[in-house]
């Protein structure tokens, strides 16, 4: 059974059509990245999923979850579904270490003990183990971003949404960022992504969609569809990425 | 008539009316802080007859001078058969002041808080309550502190007007002795000195807590 269904999905700004009719499965354990100019919907799309975004109509199914507009449906979905943003959005108040266990104890009620040790897991998963009582801004871009990453595993997702998570990084930051996604991608974990990261799709993704003008323009198997783009627009964003 | 003059025992009188200035304040910031507390909840909130209300209650204090909102709690109150201790109609005047303004600033402070944090709270299955408690206000908080210290400043002076309905604060205080002494500019300029005394530190404290706050912003 697909870990998530979109089936089509259509999202207006105002008069703006953003999505137009968009339709997607994805396996268990399948990595999407979906590819595409600013204003493509590719980050709407994504909103939409954890519903951040509100859609106008079609169907969206998550881990077992649909979403919708009740706040309470919705929190039972999140649960299961983690996002990671393009500005990490940690909690500055709190330390490296209470921005990760925060949710799994208010909102999973999981005791002190098993926080800590769950924290002290994903911590070391991305990295960090030594930043625990750090404050976010004490640590540098990548490394935020990898305890943003942190703060989601531990809730423990079925799935992971990743939104365009390494675009406000400098180049060597963003190779920290991107070795943690691959291996959670290794590890089995079903992932959405927005990225501009080409060759990060290519290599990573198993599937890779590209969107153009609020529609799925062309998808397929990663290396396929950047080996061998079938559509003039895809060539097109192909080659000036190269470039 | 034997008139006095402005010494010791004056100006100790002077003290203990400074000390009702202090618990005038203290029973406006506290009652204030509690109700402006909730209105600036009511205004930040996604009911939208909430945020109506809120700000409908904020427009009218805002809107009509304290002194109204005094003669309206001691004459209104008392025509209508409630005869309110000039304390009580003083604290409650000050406390339906200080709220309508307290609700203002706190409301900016709330959201001054960048939007995407609700965003990540929220994704992370928290409650309204749990993103408010734990990610959202202790920001607010933290950026509310100048602000609110410099409005208790304002309290401690405006509470000179409830010496009209007969409060003897500091402001009282000084007109009663004048009355004894006939020496308005002794008597007056001590008055200010004690207000400024207790005004001084208390902008002292804000101007830092806002330099603190703009180091730490920068950071």
């Amino acid at each position: 059974m697909p870990e998530v269904i979109i089936e089509n999905v259509h999202k207006s700004f105002g008069s703006v059509e953003v999505l137009k009719g968009v339709s997607l499965t994805v396996e268990p354990g399948e990595v999407i990245a979906l590819i595409g100019r600013s204003g493509s919907g590719k980050s709407t799309l994504l909103r939409c999923i954890n519903g951040l975004e509100k859609i106008n109509s079609g169907r969206i199914e998550i881990a077992g979850h649909t979403v919708s507009a009740d706040p309470k449906q919705l929190r039972e979905l999140r649960r299961d579904v983690g996002i990671v943003f393009q500005s990490y959005n940690l909690f500055p108040h709190l330390s490296v270490g209470e921005n990760i266990m925060l949710a799994p104890k208010i909102v999973k009620n999981i005791g002190k003990v098993q926080t800590r040790e769950t924290a002290e897991k994903v911590l070391q998963l991305v990295g960090l183990s030594e930043k625990f009582d750090a404050y976010p801004d004490e640590l540098s871009g990548g490394q935020q971003q990898r305890v943003a990453i942190a703060r989601s595993l531990a809730m423990q997702p079925k799935v992971m949404l990743f939104d365009e998570v390494t675009s406000a990084l400098d180049p060597e930051l963003t190779e920290e960022v991107l070795n943690v996604m691959e291996q959670l991608a290794r590890d089995g974990m079903t992932m959405i992504l927005v990225t501009h990261e080409m060759s990060f799709a290519r290599r990573v993704a198993t599937k890779t969609i590209f969107m153009h003008q609020g529609k799925i323009w062309e998808e397929g198997p990663s290396k396929q569809l950047f080996g061998d783009p079938q559509t003039p627009e895809l060539r097109q964003f192909v080659k000036s990425d190269v470039k | 008539m034997i008139l006095r003059t402005f010494g010791f025992s004056e100006f100790g009188f002077l003290l203990s009316a400074l000390l009702w200035t202090v618990v005038l304040t203290i029973i406006a910031l506290s009652g204030g802080g509690v109700v402006g507390f909730l209105i600036a909840l009511a205004r930040t909130s996604t009911q939208k007859w909430l945020r109506i209300a809120a700000a409908t209650y904020i427009q009218i204090i805002q809107g009509i001078p304290v002194l109204m909102i005094l003669f309206l709690s001691y004459y209104g109150l008392s025509l209508a058969g409630l005869q309110l201790p000039p304390l009580v109609a003083a604290g409650a005047s000050m406390t339906i002041y200080a709220s309508g303004y307290l609700a203002e600033i706190w409301r900016g402070c709330i959201q001054s808080v960048p939007k995407p944090q609700w965003e990540a709270s929220e994704s992370l299955a928290m409650t309204r309550a749990q993103q408010y408690r734990y990610v959202i206000l202790p920001q607010a908080l933290r950026i509310s502190l100048p602000s609110t210290v410099g409005f208790a400043v304002q309290v401690v002076k405006n509470t000179s007007i409830t010496s009209i309905i007969g409060f003897v604060e500091l402001a009282r205080a000084g007109q009663l002795i004048n009355n004894a002494t006939f020496q308005p500019f002794r008597v007056f300029i001590a008055v200010a000195m004690l207000y400024f005394v207790v005004c001084y530190p208390l902008s002292q404290l804000s101007r830092w807590l806002e330099r603190r706050l703009h180091a730490r912003s920068h950071h």
